[in-house]
């Protein structure tokens, strides 16, 4: 057999449980460009850093369709929404991020999020009680993916009741976001089409809530979307929608693999463990470390130059798709030291686990906090936790990494 | 033995840093950082501890952040003697002493001068003394400043609409108070960042309702009868009633305690070498005296080897931290000061950054957003190479412009950007003042090639 691509190996289901020595592999060409009309792979972090700076770079969904590499936003896939802000580039991007955000972050709302810290104690406590006399959980299932669910749904003004609904229109959706399903991955027409109609029926569902935000605001992130009126001017409906179906998904998925790596990380490491049990305060330079070293969006897909650039003496030709391998950055030695080594106490640690520039992660706020509370209260609570399984079972995506189900045995609850 | 010596130095020798403030501080933790384990004495003539400035033209003013309370964080124990609230008044090259205002004199085998600079004061002594009339560099100004400001003035004055004058009055409209401020120039920022983009931060204040004067000058300010300032006359006859009046007029170096050292040190600072290492007033480089910080006036390998005076909070420790580690090394070990020169500052609600020189580029040209939205990138240009860039609110690409300078880029900008509107498809004159006439204290300034160059006047005529 012919030696598979680096770019096909690392999408290959095969490595995920451990894609970082092909990583290793991928630094030694930090340029990498294996096929005519095939990505151009960056993967050291000196370089990602720079490009996610770089105004050379677009996000905009059309730029991409031209490159060749339709995803969902693509220009006839949107599912009649246009595109969230994380498709576009300046000035719209800029625009739609800044109203999204007065509804968020500060200036406007400074406390919105660590205003919602007792909520989520009181979520995590309710589902780790839930699991009642067990011995044996699977943690995603009962723990990783309700908690940042029902946090997202509270945040948004979204019915926590509803979710089994529109669960079955975000799994699509995400399962889109794999490079394996993009063209030349095999299935891109079926998982195209499904993706768009998962998009539309979200949007749809949404546009219920919307409605009754605007005639009837209530303190949660969707009323301020809907009624944001500051020196930007408001959003249209459908931007509205295409910001709340964003907001609902990268809110529903990224954190439960963060938490979920986090753990088996943890449970990999068990003296940090213990350090945590001991001081829920360590969990924030754990947390941040988590982000290096396994960060949840592992590459960044969705890139391309609108003229030629370079980039260590390569030339990267105008239109071409650019993947940024966040994660290889991570472990990038010229920028960290040890890098392939779990470490809470690293000093230095400018992670590139929300990327950075302009798109960098809007809900890293979120993300952090509800970390933080996960992995110390399920280091405080859980009597002797152990692995059932390493390593577990992975989910299929590339790009949003993290395991299936992770099965872990403890002793009882504290 | 050279060797021997550095590493004598390290062990039991003494080294001697005038300035306890940022550049003084940061440069006393390196040393310690970097193995020197010898007698280490910071002489400070403020009484405090060192304590941030920046704060002090923003929160310090808007009551939400107590002056007092800006002390720098520390970043490692750093074991010195500390005289505080004592000024050094002279400096022995030859004795290797620095004499102190109390008459003490301390030995050294290293000097760190990293003394800073002073607010320019008003230039008539009596006006200057009236009550209400204040500048701003200090902790103690910043609190009597704030305390005016909290009494609820009429209207307050600012004499000069640098960045420290424009956040003063930014800091003024935020809490209501009506403010007036006069600038020589046609726009607040000019001598930074020129007209083009002076331009923009005028708009800016007068929609904040600033009432900005400017193509004028002060020409006098007046007191009551109890000797309070009442009102400030200007080139254009008008008067304007105020009780506080505040005098953003740039700075001064803190050098004249040097005077007749035989170091090259004057009104444009203490002239170094690009290792930190002061030059002797014949243009000479001593290897035990170094400068670090708003004081230093050093070339820059990027920009021509011109000599750049730093007024940047930036510099001032990237500056400290090489100075420290030349201070303890030798020949090849020692490292330049090759520190971009960065700047920030936050008025009426936009966040600026530059790098690199904007004073140096005769051309500009808005790669990113428009002027009119006040949300741009602009990128200056001199001799056909790309020297600065300002952004308005934009500061996450800056990254990359710096690359570009750091790279010797060519301008004009010929690639496309995001966000690229056709007003940016041209360069545009950046519109500095002619550099022969002197501007209200720009950030930045730039001097010739001669490291004793002590001719610079202070013009009167401006105000
Ligand atoms: C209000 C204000 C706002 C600012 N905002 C910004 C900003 O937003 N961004 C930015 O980049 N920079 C800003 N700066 C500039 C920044 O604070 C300076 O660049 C920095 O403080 C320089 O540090 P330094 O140690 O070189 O000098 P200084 O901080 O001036 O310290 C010098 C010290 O030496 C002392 N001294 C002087 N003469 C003697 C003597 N003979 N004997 C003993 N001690 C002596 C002085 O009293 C002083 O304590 C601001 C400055 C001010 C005043």
């Amino acid at each position: 057999m012919p030696h598979a691509s680096l770019a096909r190996r690392i999408t290959d289901f095969g490595n995920r449980a451990n894609p970082y020595p092909l990583y290793a592999e991928l630094r030694r060409t930090p340029v990498l460009h294996e096929e005519e009309d095939g990505p151009y792979l960056i993967s050291s972090y000196y370089d990602i850093e720079a490009l996610l700076h770089d105004p050379r770079i677009s996000s905009d969904a059309t730029n991409l369709a031209a490159a060749g590499a339709d995803g969902p936003g693509g220009p006839e896939e949107t599912g009649g929404l246009p595109p969230s802000f994380l498709r576009l580039d300046p000035p719209e991007h800029d625009r739609l991020r800044r109203i999204a955000n007065t509804g968020f972050g500060p200036p406007h709302r400074p406390r919105r999020i660590e205003g919602m810290r007792g909520a989520m104690r009181e979520i995590v406590t309710e589902l780790i009680d839930g699991f009642g006399d067990a011995r044996r959980v699977d943690l995603v299932d009962q723990f990783a993916y309700p908690f940042p669910v029902t946090v997202i749904c509270r945040l948004l003004g979204v019915p926590r009741e509803d979710e089994p609904t529109f669960r079955t229109w975000v799994d699509p959706l995400v399962a889109s976001l794999d490079p394996e399903k993009r063209p030349g991955g095999g299935q891109e027409a079926e998982y195209r089409q499904s993706a768009q109609e998962a998009r539309m029926r979200l949007g749809m569902y949404l546009s219920g809530l919307v409605e009754e935000r605007a005639r009837e605001p209530r303190d949660d992130l969707l009323s301020d979307l809907v009624n944001s009126r500051g020196p930007d001017g408001a959003m249209t409906m459908m931007e509205v929608l295409s910001t709340s179906v964003l907001l609902l998904i990268a809110g529903h998925e990224t954190t439960v693999n963060l938490i979920t790596n986090g753990m088996l990380t943890l449970l990999r490491h068990p003296e940090v463990l213990g350090r945590l049990r001991a001081d829920p305060g360590l969990s924030v330079p754990v947390v941040e470390e988590l982000l290096r070293y396994e960060p949840p969006v592992q590459l960044v897909p969705q890139r391309t130059c609108i003229t030629d650039i370079e980039v260590r003496g390569v030339t990267i030709p105008k239109g071409s798709r650019i993947w940024l391998m966040l994660a290889a950055g991570n472990r990038d030695p010229e920028r960290f030291e040890d890098p392939d080594r779990f470490d809470p106490d690293r000093r230095d640690i400018r992670h590139l686990g929300f990327g950075s520039g302009i798109h960098s992660c809007f809900g890293a706020p979120l993300a952090r906090l509800e970390t933080q509370i996960a992995l110390s209260e399920l280091a405080r609570r859980l009597e002797n936790p152990r692995l059932v399984e390493d390593p577990p079972p992975y989910r299929e995506n590339a790009v949003l990494r993290g395991p299936r189900h992770l099965d872990v045995a403890f002793d009882g609850l504290r | 033995m050279p060797a021997d010596h550095i590493e004598r130095l390290r062990r039991e020798g003494r080294i001697v840093i005038v300035g306890a403030s940022l550049a003084g501080l940061r440069a006393a933790e390196t040393l310690r950082a970097e193995g020197f384990a010898g007698d280490l004495t910071l002489i400070g003539d403020e009484p405090h501890e060192p304590y941030d400035r920046p704060p002090l033209s923003k929160s310090a003013l808007l009551g939400v952040a107590s002056p007092l309370r800006t002390q720098l964080p520390r970043r490692r124990e750093i074991d010195a003697k500390w005289r505080l609230g004592v000024a050094a008044t002279g400096l022995d090259l030859a004795a290797k002493r620095v004499r102190l205002a109390d008459g003490d004199e301390v030995e050294y085998d290293r000097l760190l001068i990293a003394t800073g600079v002073r607010a320019r004061p008003w230039f008539k002594e009596e006006e200057a003394r009236l009550d209400g009339v204040c500048v701003l560099r200090t902790r103690e100004d910043a609190a009597d400043l704030a305390r005016r400001l909290r009494a609820g003035p009429r209207r307050v004055f600012v004499i000069g609409a640098g960045f420290a004058g424009s956040e003063v009055a930014s800091a003024c409209r935020e809490m209501g108070l009506p403010v007036s401020m006069a600038e020589r120039a046609g726009a607040p920022l000019v001598g930074a960042l020129g007209g083009v983009v002076g331009s923009v931060a005028a708009d800016l204040a007068t929609e904040h309702g600033v009432d900005l004067r400017t193509h004028v000058t002060v020409t006098a300010l007046e007191g009551d009868t109890v000797g309070r300032v009442r009102a400030v006359h200007l080139s254009d006859e008008s008067v304007v009633e105020a009780d506080v009046v505040v005098v953003s007029l740039g700075s001064l170096r803190n050098t004249e305690w040097l005077t007749g050292s035989g170091l090259g040190a004057g009104p444009r600072g203490v002239a170094c070498d690009a290792g930190c290492r002061a030059f002797d007033f014949r243009g000479i480089v001593t290897d035990d005296v170094f400068v670090a910080g708003d004081v230093a006036r050093s070339p820059h390998a990027l920009f021509g080897y011109q000599f750049l005076s730093l007024e940047h909070w930036g510099n001032a420790v990237a500056q400290a931290e090489t100075a420290a580690h030349n201070m303890i090394c030798d020949g090849a070990d020692r490292r330049p000061h090759l520190w971009m020169p960065a700047f920030w500052s936050s008025m009426f609600g936009v966040n600026i950054k530059s790098v690199g020189v904007p004073p140096m580029g005769e051309q500009l040209m808005i790669t990113q957003g428009s002027l009119a939205e006040r949300r741009f990138v602009g990128v200056y240009g001199h001799q056909g190479r790309i020297v600065a860039a300002v952004t308005f609110d934009n500061a996450r690409w800056l990254e990359f412009y710096q690359r570009q300078i750091e790279r010797g880029a060519p301008f004009p900008v010929e690639f496309p950007t995001l966000d690229r509107r056709p007003e940016g498809r041209q360069p545009v004159p950046a519109g500095f003042p002619d550099p022969s006439l002197p501007t209200h204290g720009p950030m930045v300034t730039l001097s010739g090639y001669s490291p004793a160059d002590q001719q610079l006047v202070f013009h009167p005529s401006r105000h």
